[in-house]
This record gives C-alpha cells, structure tokens and sequence, in this order.
C-alpha cells in the first residue's frame, strides 16, 4: 500500500482529514463546498480509501437546492474517483437509465475510446454488462461510484429496479457503491418487500448565515467583495422570508445587482454609503418579489424595464389577463355547473322553480351543510341536472342542440369543467366545476346575471 | 424508386399528391337528377371560383391581422438565446440561471381556428429555424411519447433542409433511436457543426440563411389538455441541457395565462422566462370577415337576413369560431348554386349580362316564376306584361336592366349602410346595435325606418353636439367618396354643403353667446320669489316657442337629410326585383346542417315516424298510436305516458294491446289474456332499442321496473 507523505507543517490545516488524499486536494475541496463540511468528511469516512469497498448504498436526502447534487459532483471530481452520474428525471425508463450508466461506464475508462451503443433491458442484463465493463477498464482496485440523482423517480420504475440497485455490490460482486440523492425521505422509498437498507445522511438547509457565505463567494470582479457581500445582505432581507432556494436567490442577485450599482455607476455614492444604497434598492427588490420572482413578468423584461427606468405597470403580468371571452351559452353553461358544484340538490327548487314558497335556511339545511360549500369545493353533478339548471337560468328557449353538448365538452378541454369518473360516459357523464368564485363573478357580470342570488352559501 | 443514398436502408417515400380529378365528379354530383338545361356545369364552375376567391380573401385577413403577432413572436425567438451566444465570460451571464424562453401565446377559446394560427406561425418561423415541432396533447399521454414525438419531428425537419441545401444525405435511420434528450442534443450538435463547416466552405453563400446556431422552437399547441406530470418533466429535463441546446418553447393557451401557474409548480415555473403574446379577439376577427366579404360589392354573392342571424348566433352563442363561420358561408354559397338554376347569374355583371342572353327557354320560365318578378309584371301595364311573360328575348333585355339596378342597389347600400352606421355607432344605448352587422341584418330585415329603434336613434341623433356631428359628417363624406357609386355624388356635395355651414355658424355664435348672457342678467337681478318664478316660466315658454337657433336648424336638416338616404338606398334587399339570384335565404336548410338537434330528431322520428318513412299507412294525428309503426316507436309513446319508473308487465300489457287490436279486431278475451310469445320478443327487442338509445335505464329500485332518463317534450 501506498502511503501518502505529507508535510503538514507547511501547509493550512484542512479541517477534512483523510489518509487517502493529498491535503491540498482537500483544501481545495473544502473551499468548494462551504458550510458543508460535516457531511462531506461524513461521506469521506464512508468512502474509505480508494480500493476498500464502501458501503453498498447511501442515501442522501434534503430540501431543494441543500447542496446534495453540487457537492457530491464536486467530491468525485475533486478526489478523482470513478464515478456514474445519472439523472434519473431524464431517464424516464428503466431501460434508458440502464443504459446511460453503462454508457457513461464505457466512456469512464481512457482505454477504450469508442463508446458503441448498448442494448440493455432488463436488470439481469445489466449486471451481466456491469460485469464485463468493469472488468474491461480493470476498475476492481478502485470503488466505483454510481450516482442517481432525484432517485425518487425509482418508485415509479419497475418494481424490482430500487432494490436492485440497493444490492448491486452484492449482485455484481465488485467494488461498486450505489448513492441516491432525493429530496423526500427514505420511509417513503422503502418497498413494502423489504429490502437492503441504505445509509442515510440528511443534508439540512442552509441557514441565513449560510446562505450569506455562499453567495458572497462568487462577487462581481470589478466590484469588492465587502461591497457585494452587503448587497446580498439586503437581498437576504427581502427575499430569505419567501424564498431559501440558493439558485434562485443567486439569479435574483445577478438580476438586480446592476440597479445597486447604478448610484455608484453615476457617481452619486460611494461603495460605503450603505444607507443611500440602501434605500435605492430596497422598494425595487420588493418591486422584484412581486413580479419576476413570481414569474409574473420574466426576468428579460425584468431586465429590460430596468435598463430603462420604466414603471412596471405598464407591464401587465400574467396573472392580469385573467378575463377569458366566452361564447354566450357556454358562459351560461358555466355559471349552471357552478351553481350545480356548489348548491345542495334539495336546493335546486328553491332557486329555479316560480313557487318554492319561503324556506328558511336554518330549519331547511341539514348539519352537515351548514359549513360553507366553497369550503368543501366543488361536488360533481350529473348532466341532466346541469342542463336543467341551465335552461331555467337562460332567459329566451335554449335548444339542446348539438353544439350545446359539444360546448360541453370543450369546456373540459379547457379546464373549466372537468369530467368525474370516466367508466360511465355514455350512461350518464358526471362533471366538476373548476373555476373560481372571482371568476364566475366576472363571467356573470357580463351576462347580467346575479349569480349571488342563487347560491346557497350566500342566502 | 431510387434514392441518392449509397447506403442500404429503409426509405419513404411519400406520395405525390394525386391530380385533381375530384372537381368532374363533384360537377356531375351537381348536375344530378336534372336536366343539363339549367346550366349545372357553368353554376358548379362559378361556386367553384366564386369560393376560390373567397378562401383567399379570408386567408390574406388572417394574414394581415396576425402580421403584428408573428412579426412580434419572430423578433421575440431572435433575441431569446442571442443574449447568451459570445458573452459566456460575462459576471451576469455566469450567475444567473438560464432560463428557458419561453412564449405565452393566448389565442382565446375558439380552439378550432388555432390550426391556421399555428400553420402561420410555422410559415413565419421558417424564417429563423427550420427546427421546429409542433406537439399536441393527444399524441403525448407520457414523456416517453412526447420525447418520441418531438424527435421524430425535429430529425425529419433537418434532412428536409439538408437534402434542400446540399445533395448530402444525413442518414437518420438508425434502427432504434434512442428517445432521450441526449440523444436531441447530439443531433443538434451534428446537425449545426454540419451547417457550420458548409458555410465555412461555401463561405456563406446561401445557407447563412439562418443564424450560427437556430433555436429548436417546441410548440404546445393545446396547453390546458397536457398532464402536469409530462410537462413538468419535459421543462425539468430541457432545463438541464440548456446551454446545449438552444430550446424555445411556445404555449399555445385557449383560456388565459393562468394556467400556466396553475399547471406548473414555482420549482418549474422559475425554470421558464415566460413573456405574453396576445391574439386579436375572435369576434374583431368575425367584424373584418363579414366587413371584407359581405358588406362589399365585390362578391356578388349575397347572405339573406335570416341565414346572416343563422350564422352570427352560431359564432356568438355556440363557438366562437370564425373557421366555422366561414364554413358556413362556404355552404350557404354550395347550397345557393345547387338549388338555384338562375344562380348562373350570380357572377360579376358583365358576365351575368352575356349570360342572360344565352339563357335557355327553361331558364327564362324560371325567371318568370320567380315571386320578385312576379311582383314587378304586377306593376307593369298590360301590353308590358304579355311581353315579360311571352316573348324571351324582351325578358332577357329587362333582366338584363333589372341586374343592372340590382348591382347599383348593393353598391349604394354598403357606402349608406356604413353612413347610417357612423351616426348609430355613438348614441348611447346603442337603440340601432353597435356593430355594423346589427344594423345590416335590421335593414335586410325590414323597413329600418319603420321600426322603434330607428326612431329612438334619429331623436338622439337630433341631439348631437355640434363636433360630433362635424366628425361625423366628415366620416360620412369620406366613405362616400371611397365608394364607387355615382349615384351619391349628389350625396356628397350636399354632405360638404352642410360642413361648410358649420363652419360659418361658429362665426355667428359669437352674437347669440350674447344674447345668453343678457337673458341671465335679468334672471340674477329678480330677487323676488314670485317674480323670479313668473320671469323662469316666460323663459320656459319662450324657450318652446321659440323659434330654433341655427345650429338646432341645421341639426335638424343633417338628420333629415341622412333620414332620406336612409328611406332611398337602405331598402330591404328582398323588395328588389330579382334578389333571389344572388340572396341565399333558406336558413332552415343551413339550421338543420349546422345547428344539429339530435334529440329532436330522435323524438320526432319515434313519435311521428311518418316523417322519415314516408309511408301512408302510418299518416295519423300525433294523439293516436297506429298499430302499423314500427314497434319501437309504439313502446316509445307508450313510455312518453309514464312516471319516473315504469312497470315493465303494464307496458307490455300496453304494448300488446296496441299491436293486437288493430290486426284482429274481434279477437277472443280469452287470448288477449295470454300474451302471444312472439310479441312479447318484439316487446323486448324494442325495450331494449329504446335502451340502447339512453331513454330508459335498468333500475335497481324495484324489480322489474326500468327508470325513465328523458322528461318533457323533447
């Protein structure tokens, strides 16, 4: 064995320690993944040193954007161990994700330089290639590492996929680990079979403090790295409340650092007057959080109305162009099949016949209704009951007409209505209404209909 | 069939379109059943150019209003992945997250004309990427489909404009091309590295057509039916390979863009830079449509007032689609020159004008028998009459005038209707409609000047203020003189006249301003009660009999004068001669095509089922039950009787009484006791019919019983 002789007294003490890898490599690394130190030299112990195998399978867990993908990309490249990065998001079948490892097996070995496609379909198959590939590049006396990012993805595989992979040191009997990066946790994995237990290690998330860190790292170059450090503690301020997701916050920094500059830019401040910055950017990243945070308008328009100082009302977002113009009947259609998802059927003759006589809401509701139906959602109605509501609430004889039925049905295809269970479309179709009540305010106002008037909630 | 390719392989070959040969059989469908000689041939070929004209009018509309859309679209993919291209070193660029563009594109609910949008937007997209592939949601029920298909799309797209550029062949059938993005990204990058060492060699001759690296444009054509997992995963994997790929993506949204948020998580949406493209309104769509091709004289084909109402309730209250309103259009021109002979004549007037001389004597006594020209011998004195009705070559030369005056008719009538339609545009209330075709399809109507609504109008009118009336005034004058009528001339002049005295009234304001003043005065210097009150009444009195200010009389001569154009050249189109040549009035015919009602047509062929079998026996009044019809149709009146549930032995009972008293009339009671077993089969055959149809259902309440699922008349 290969020992590694180091002289430590020259170097800055790394707070990685390792036996197997130079201390500079480790310092390299450690700068690379700030604030995640622990679980890095976690993971390193685990690992052991090059040709010992490790354990089976790790499964790490933790919120969007903790780091998990980054850091395991960067341990692998930084130590240079072999290893298999896969996707399993882009690799939507079995067959494909099989595939894509073997595929970037053969493409991990200089030896062999043409990487000809594999077929491989079935897992038998793949451990049988496995096999052969690593034998091939002669990678036994190092441990391989096959990494699956978004494993949850698995679940919906072929059921024997998971646990095959959790067993595939033991299957291929070669110095193989298996790590699964996902953002739900492993009870949720475990196949009601049973199965290998992987080693699991959460990534938690990263604290304010964290998030101050890392993202002052990567500061502009012509600007100090004090000065943007406190641009992003202003951004922090706005922004940490709704959003910790780090490459979002990152995005948002570089969307909006240029309107920070701008009174240094002019000459009007100075990089020290925090104050006067302060105040610059402070109303415009609310502006921000409202609009291109929510996608409501995007961040080249973003960009662009900064660029030139305009107002950004006069930017509708998307969420203004709610109104949707419908053909005369089909609104009516709507507002039948609200008020059928929303009223009690026992309701229906108070609402549409001439002489109901006075029916008091205590006395005529049962118990369970007397909580708000719009609480509850909308109940599905069949469609007889939607045409009758339907031709007592339009003024002039309506036909039943085959367009009246075709209306119907394209009201579904655009989501307004949605159909409920689909076995028994011919006998008798079943329908939910899906819209909002704000929406079929509107759509009533337009049709001079008081569409309050007839909802039982609101009697 | 040879290929260019060296290689073996396996090659399509489409099909090269077939020639027309469809057009003959179609003219001899025309001319069926009757005989040649009311010119079926010559009426199939003018519909046929007649609608040829017409399709390329609609489709240059459609053109020009999207112009503005495209254009904005274009430049939109032409400065998405520019941004990125050259500056990778830059701060910004490094730190933000590439997004992918994206396009918003909200075409509103009429999904049906979305085709021809989406077939535009591919023509203008040609331009900056021969990459492109339209998805729909059908063919992607899963990723796997989806990936599938943009492939298929992308790749064939590729060796079309290889094969087009150079001789060079890209050889794309592998045999299992594997569906994934990385599989995409490497044939972008072949394809592109490619393209580039041409243009190097070639040193940009004709392929620098397109930009270094084109962006690969996906188009989602019907959003709202995608499932939220296949395009979540689509965005998630394409985010991935961004910077290889220079990914646009276009929605196409029916609704609004909303939808997005609602199919897509924040974690996804914040993947896209979505910006928002609008479509015009369906219905500013419809108003250009009808203004190009109705309310003009250039198509001498015309829509009567009640196939117009047809149409327009079918765009308005059912589907919005301006495709199928011209459709309609389309059939009403087909059914027009089907079932009318004389519509040989519905072509351009000097065409019509030979035509008319080359009539034969079956189409002359067609003409005869038309009820407009019928009218108009009754007008005539008597000589003139034995004349019209005798001698053809006299009736060839007064249809000949009678077309003429036709044609003058139409003209005058757009440039008066368009008028009209200024003054009644701005009143409030709208008394007269606010679009143009309201006011159309009221003077095809009727008398417009008969009616209450032009009453009210002209009385608001009366109240105009001075500038409206000038703008308008000089509106009017504008349409007139773009008109081609020499017959307004007159109009004009007398247009301009009034416009000139409005000019000078404003130098004679001056004086009565004056004259305002004095009068109020005197009203501040009463401070009595009574006096004031006696000097206001006086005021009253004198202000109603007075006689009118210039102005008012001026005002009141524009209306007037306007008010007799009205009554001159808006004559309702079926008081003129002749109208039925070029009028297509039968909205029943046109109803029954395009307004189906399936229910009715069900009911009134089991209820009266003489309507479709045309068979006497079965002829009677709607009350009875004949013993003849057939036997569904028995048990379905028998059903119309019953309650919610209905027995099945009584109705059987029912169903055999009725069959049986007819056929032996003086059976024994005794037999009637026991139903014949033949009858009862018929009886099941036809319940079970009546099932099949969804009238009855089996019923779980009570044994032997069936629920009834229809109620009322129809």
């Amino acid at each position: 064995m290969h020992v590694q002789v180091t002289d430590y007294r020259n170097i800055k003490m790394p707070n990685l320690e390792h036996p197997a890898y130079p201390a500079a490599t480790l310092l390299q690394l450690e700068s690379l993944v700030p604030c995640r130190e622990s679980q890095v030299s976690l993971l390193l112990s685990i690992f052991g040193e090059r040709h010992q195998f490790s354990f089976p399978s790790i499964f790490i867990y933790g919120h969007t954007s903790s780091g998990k993908t980054y850091v395991m990309q960067t341990l692998l490249s930084t130590l240079q161990l072999p290893h298999v990065f896969v996707n399993c998001v882009e690799c939507f079948t079995s067959r494909l994700l099989l595939e894509e490892i073997l595929m970037q097996l053969q493409s991990c070995s200089p030896e062999t330089e043409q990487t000809s496609q594999v077929h491989c379909d079935t897992f038998n198959d793949f451990v049988r290639l496995f096999k052969q590939a690593v034998v091939t590049q002669e990678l036994q006396d190092q441990t391989l590492y096959i990494v699956l990012d978004r494993a949850e993805q698995l679940k919906e595989m072929e059921a024997n996929i998971l646990p095959a992979f959790l067993r595939l040191q033991e299957l291929t009997d070669r110095n193989v680990t298996v790590i699964l990066l996902s953002e739900i946790v492993w009870e949720l994995f475990r196949p009601n079979t049973g199965c290998f237990e992987p080693f699991t290690l959460y990534f938690p998330d990263y604290s304010i403090g964290h998030l101050q860190k890392i993202l002052s790292q990567n500061h502009p170059p012509e600007y100090s790295a004090d000065f943007y450090s406190a641009y992003i503690n202003i951004l922090l301020g706005v922004f940490y409340m709704v959003c910790r997701d780090l490459k979002e916050l990152q995005h948002l920094a570089a969307l909006n650092f240029s309107k920070y500059c701008e009174p240094v830019a002019r000459g009007e401040a100075n990089e020290r007057d925090s104050r006067k910055l302060w105040k610059n950017i402070e109303p415009h990243l609310k502006k921000a959080m409202q609009t291109v945070y929510l996608r409501e308008i995007s961040s080249s328009q973003w960009e662009h109305l900064q660029h030139d100082d305009e107002e950004p009302g006069q930017l509708k977002g998307l969420s203004a162009h709610t109104h949707v113009e419908l053909p005369y009947y089909s609104k009516f259609l709507l507002i039948a099949a609200y008020l059928a998802s929303y009223n009690p059927v026992r309701t229906d003759k108070r609402f549409f016949l001439k002489h109901h006589g006075k029916i008091r809401k205590t006395n005529f509701m049962k118990k369970h209704e007397k909580t708000s139906n719009h609480l509850l959602g909308p109940k599905p109605f069949p469609l007889d009951r939607l045409l009758a509501i339907l031709y007592s609430i339009v003024d002039n004889r309506v036909a039943p007409t085959a367009n009246i039925f075709s209306q119907i049905t394209s009201l579904v295809t655009l989501q307004l209505l949605s159909t409920v269970g689909h076995n028994d479309q011919l006998d008798g179709p079943r329908y939910k209404c899906t819209v909002s009540l704000d929406f079929i305010r509107a759509v009533a106002r337009t049709v001079n209909f008081d569409i309050i008037k007839y909802l039982y909630d609101f009697l | 069939m040879s290929t260019c390719s060296v290689s073996k392989g396996c090659f399509v070959f489409k099909p090269s379109p077939k020639k027309r040969r469809v057009s003959q059989k179609t003219a001899v469908h025309f001319s069926e059943g009757k005989n040649d000689l009311e010119d079926s041939e010559l009426r199939f070929y003018t519909c046929q150019s007649l609608w040829n004209q017409i399709k390329l009018e609609t489709e240059q509309i459609q053109e020009d209003l999207n112009k503005q859309l495209l254009d904005n679209l274009v430049s939109f993919l032409g400065r998405s992945h520019s941004e990125f291209q050259g500056k990778t070193t830059d701060w910004t660029c490094r730190m933000k997250s590439r997004e992918i563009p994206t396009a918003a594109l909200v075409l509103g609910v009429n999904v049906t004309d979305h085709e021809l949008t989406f077939r535009n937007l591919s023509e203008a997209l040609q331009n900056i990427t021969p990459y492109i592939a339209l998805l729909e949601a059908k063919d992607c029920p899963g990723i796997k489909n989806l990936m599938q298909k943009l492939m298929g799309q992308l790749m064939n797209c590729s060796t079309d404009v290889v094969s087009l550029e150079d001789d060079d062949y890209v050889q794309v059938s592998q045999n299992r091309i594997r569906c994934s993005m990385k599989s995409v990204v490497d044939w972008y990058e072949s394809v592109t590295k490619k393209t580039d060492s041409e243009t190097l060699s070639k040193k940009r001759t004709s392929s620098a057509k397109h930009q270094q690296s084109p962006p690969v444009v996906v188009i989602f054509k019907d959003m709202e039916s995608f499932t939220t997992k296949v395009l979540q995963d689509f965005i998630v994997i394409s985010s991935q390979h961004i910077r290889e790929l220079p990914l646009v993506l276009i929605f196409g949204i029916a609704t609004s863009p909303m939808i997005i948020h609602s199919l897509l998580p924040h974690s996804v949406s914040s993947l896209l830079c979505i910006e928002l493209f609008q479509s015009f309104s369906c219905k500013e769509h419809l108003s250009t449509i009808i203004d190009k091709l109705l309310l003009t004289s250039r198509f001498p084909f015309k829509l009567g007032e009640k196939v117009l109402q047809v149409l327009i309730n079918i765009f308005l209250y059912h589907d919005f689609s301006v495709w199928n309103f011209i459709r309609g259009f389309q059939l009403c021109i087909v059914e027009h020159f089907y079932s009318e002979p004389l519509s040989v004549l519905c072509c351009q007037l000097t065409d019509a004008k030979k035509r008319v001389n080359s009539l034969s004597h079956e189409q002359c006594e067609n003409v005869r028998r038309l009820p407009s020209f019928r009218r108009y011998v009754e007008r005539q004195e008597a000589e003139k009459q034995i004349a019209l009705l005798t001698a053809d070559s006299f009736l060839k030369e007064t249809t000949q005038k009678l077309l003429e005056d036709l044609h003058v008719y139409h003209e005058n009538y757009v440039s008066v209707l368009k008028c009209l339609h200024v003054f009644t545009c701005s009143l409030p209330k709208y008394p007269l409609g606010k679009q143009i075709r309201e006011l159309h399809c009221a003077c095809l109507e009727n008398r417009v000047w008969e009616t209450e609504d032009y009453e009210t109008s002209l009385q608001l009118a009366r109240m105009l203020n001075k500038s409206d009336l000038e703008t308008m005034l000089q509106q009017c004058v504008e349409i007139l003189v773009s008109s081609s009528g020499n017959e307004l001339d007159k109009a004009v002049e007398k247009l301009k006249e009034f416009l000139t005295q409005f000019q000078k009234l404003e130098a004679e304001a001056f004086q009565e301003q004056d004259v305002s003043v004095s009068s109020q005065k005197e009203l501040q210097k009463k401070t009595d009660l009574y006096h004031l009150q006696k000097t206001l009444l006086e005021l009253k009195d004198s202000r109603r009999s007075k006689k009118l200010t210039k102005f008012e009389m001026l005002r009141f001569e524009v209306v007037d004068y306007i008010d007799s154009l009205v009554r001159r050249y808006l004559v309702p189109a079926d008081h003129k001669t002749l109208h039925e040549i070029v009028y297509f009035n039968t909205a029943s015919v046109l109803r029954g095509h395009l307004n189906a009602a399936p229910r009715i047509a069900l009911h009134t062929a089991l209820n009266n089922p003489y309507s479709y079998l045309k068979n006497q026996a079965l002829k009677c009044d709607s009350g009875s039950i004949s013993s003849k019809a057939p036997d569904i149709c028995i048990v379905y009146k028998l059903h119309l009787e019953c309650g919610r549930l209905i027995n099945l032995v009584d109705w059987l009972e029912a169903f055999s009484t009725v069959v049986t008293a007819v056929d032996e009339p003086n059976a024994d009671a005794a037999s009637s006791d026991q139903v014949d077993d033949i009858i009862h089969a018929r009886f099941i055959r036809a319940v079970s019919e009546l099932e099949l149809l969804g009238f009855i259902k089996p019923s779980k309440q009570k044994t032997d019983h069936v629920a009834r699922l229809t109620w009322g008349g129809c």
